[in-house]
């Protein structure tokens, strides 16, 4: 039998791919290069590819993203990391105002990716736990990926590279080494902006991405033992969204569920939930539900962050309700 | 810093190229007065002699990222005088299709980067082009332009200090006009000159009188040659002074008329013409021969873009993301 993959080494195999096929690739970040990053996930680059193409910066988000956008319009592909994805917020000027603006303004491509370790559930309080995804879905020029599988991850990163936007791309940390795949051998790119069903099923549809579609399986999986079939739309590219698979998924179970562990309050699946009701209104059977973060920054304690999060329970909960209305 | 003269040729291009500039942004504020401009018209009269005495010794591959008083370094770098006004008249055949006001087209072609109007993050971006320099070993350059006002912003010392440790071929190049809008260099900064900042990140820094064009062009070319030897960045500070208001519709009441009468006998073409005339380079003839020719081409410019079509409404929808 193959050996197991996990998440993390799914997207370090991605990096030494690219890095392999295309000498433009290179990538920078904090404690990326010697260290291996804070998470290892550049480990072993170094030595491959040399300091030229494997650059230790100054702790400078905004300097290392401006870095990034300039090398990008001069024809490399560079790949950030984020030593976090809460520290993306420092870099968000050079994010809105400029990559995400350029081709719009003029014609200039920019393909860059900005990786951003990402998400809760793992004790790292306010600053090192968030889902700033939320942030950047209401940018045009942007790409969003969050992959929530070691092959998805793998491939997705793959796209991201080869793409001529600047993408950011969130890897869930809780889902780094937990998260275990055996890994086709071939390319294994999967394209940007078309979702997956992970589940089929024909009473309610659950449209979710990153750390809750394992949660959401699970959820799933418990209300099959009811004979209830929830279907689950893994969305990996949030924007932009793959509409037509959720659409036309809801179409024909009558009901939605949309699920995220960033924040509920002007979140992705606000936009999602209001573009089922507006499409699909004749269609629905009960108002489209949603499970997210409560309204609060992320709190340190594990009874606190437990309760803000969702989990496989309270998605459970959500779902019989909607599947009860 | 050693100084080397400039040859005839060079010093007569270098004259030609300010002339321009100053001709092109004078009729500018003509249109203005006679509402044929779009939005605001911000220009660099008393800023020409640094955009382009700074940027006429790149050769292709080089990157700047020239601020919006700086119009004159995309002339010297390949942009007509259609072409910009083209752009700033907001028609669809210019650079950014009628998108975005000033001169905030880009070409990577030509080696410029679009401005955008968060100043602080132009001269990062050209630190990101000079990351790419140095990578491909290509020995190309990229310069970033920044008004003393933007120097207080973050980006200035993020992107000075990532270039100095990663030893960039940059050269970051203060337009200190003395002016952001109405705040004055007193309340901008507390240091005795911009140029003493280069100290703290490792590099030389340089205070020049920027309405020196053949000074600037000197002291540009010693950096830009140091960091295509890959010797790291510089600092220059080019000191002007801004002789209208933050834009055409400032009366820039703010400023001392005394000063503003000073610094108008320090126009760049000016002094550079005189300059020229003494070497026996330039002659009166050759003068309005040259101002003649400037203004027929400006005049043939301003009756194109002025006759071109605007962008269709719809046509602002596509474009958003590259293929």
């Amino acid at each position: 039998m193959s050996k197991e993959t996990t998440y993390l080494e799914a997207i370090r195999q991605a990096l030494f791919e690219e890095m392999r096929r295309d000498n433009t690739v290179f990538v920078i970040g904090e404690d990326i290069a010697q260290f291996g990053g804070a998470f290892k996930v550049t480990k072993g680059l170094l030595a491959e590819f040399g300091a030229d193409r494997v650059i230790d910066a100054p702790i400078a988000e905004s300097a290392i993203v401006a870095a990034a956008i300039g090398a990008a319009m001069c024809g490399m592909r560079p790949v950030v990391e984020m030593q976090f994805a809460d520290f993306v917020t420092n870099a968000y000027n050079m994010l809105v105002s400029n990559a995400a603006k350029a081709h719009y303004r003029w014609s200039q491509p920019v393909p860059m990716v900005v990786r951003c370790p990402s998400g809760g559930g793992i004790h790292g309080g306010p600053f090192h736990s968030t889902n700033p995804e939320g942030i950047f879905f209401h940018i045009p020029g942007l790409k969003l990926v969050c992959p929530s599988t070691p092959s998805d991850a793998r491939g997705l990163l793959k796209s991201a590279i080869r793409d001529n936007n600047p993408v950011l791309f969130f890897e869930h940390k809780f889902l780094y080494r937990r998260a275990k795949e055996v890994l086709t051998e071939d390319d294994g790119a999967v394209p940007l902006g078309l979702a997956k069903i992970v589940r089929a099923g024909t009473d309610l549809t659950i449209v979710t991405y990153g750390s809750t579609v394992p949660m959401s399986l699970e959820a799933a999986e418990k209300l099959a033992q009811e004979d209830y079939e929830v279907e689950v739309i893994d969305l990996r590219t949030v924007l932009p969204w793959d509409r037509q698979t959720v659409l036309d998924s809801v179409k024909r179970t009558s009901r939605a569920l949309v699920i995220h562990e960033d924040t509920r309050t002007g979140g992705i699946g606000a936009e999602i939930a209001a573009t089922i009701s507006e499409l699909c209104f004749e269609y629905l059977d009960a108002p489209v539900g949603r499970v997210a973060s409560h309204d609060t920054p992320v709190p340190f304690a594990p009874p606190l962050e437990e309760f803000f999060m969702p989990s496989a329970a309270k998605i459970e909960i959500e779902l019989r309700r909607v599947l009860n209305f | 810093m050693i100084i080397s003269s400039l040859d005839k040729p060079l010093a007569r291009n270098l004259y030609d190229q300010i002339l321009r500039t100053y001709l092109f942004e004078e009729n500018l504020h003509l249109l203005y007065r006679k509402g044929e401009l779009m939005g605001g018209l911000y220009t660099g009269s008393g800023n020409e002699g640094v955009a382009v005495a700074s940027t006429i010794m790149l050769i292709e591959g080089d990157v700047i990222a020239p601020s919006h008083r700086g119009i004159g370094a995309h002339f010297v770098r390949g942009e007509t005088f259609r072409g910009m006004m083209l752009q700033l008249m907001a028609k669809a055949e210019g650079g950014t299709k009628g998108r975005d006001n000033a001169a905030h087209q880009g070409s990577m072609k030509r080696g410029i980067l679009g401005m955008i109007s968060h100043l602080a993050v132009m001269p990062a971006n050209a630190m990101g082009c000079a990351l790419a320099h140095k990578i491909k070993k290509n020995g190309n350059v990229a310069l970033g332009f920044i008004g003393e006002g933007s120097t207080s912003l973050g980006d200035f010392h993020e992107t000075l200090n990532m270039a100095a440790v990663l030893k960039l071929p940059f050269v970051m190049i203060i337009e200190n006009n003395q002016w952001a809008y109405s705040t004055s260099t007193k309340y901008q900064y507390a240091c005795k000159q911009l140029s003493d900042r280069a100290l703290g990140y490792g590099i030389p820094g340089f205070t020049i009188d920027g309405t020196d064009a053949e000074l600037v062009y000197q002291t540009v070319n010693e950096a830009v040659v140091r960091a295509r030897a890959g010797q790291g960045p510089t600092l220059i500070e080019a000191v002007t002074m801004r002789l209208r208001g933050h834009s055409a519709a400032d009366m820039a009441e703010y400023v001392p008329k005394e000063v503003l009468e000073e610094w108008k006998e320090k126009l760049p073409h000016k002094l550079y013409r005189d300059k020229l005339m003494a070497r026996g380079w330039w002659s009166e003839q050759e003068d309005q021969a040259l101002v003649a020719k400037i203004s027929t081409e400006i005049d043939e410019a301003v009756a194109y873009a002025k006759n071109a079509a605007d962008p269709e409404p719809w046509s602002g929808l596509d474009g958003v993301y590259a293929d």
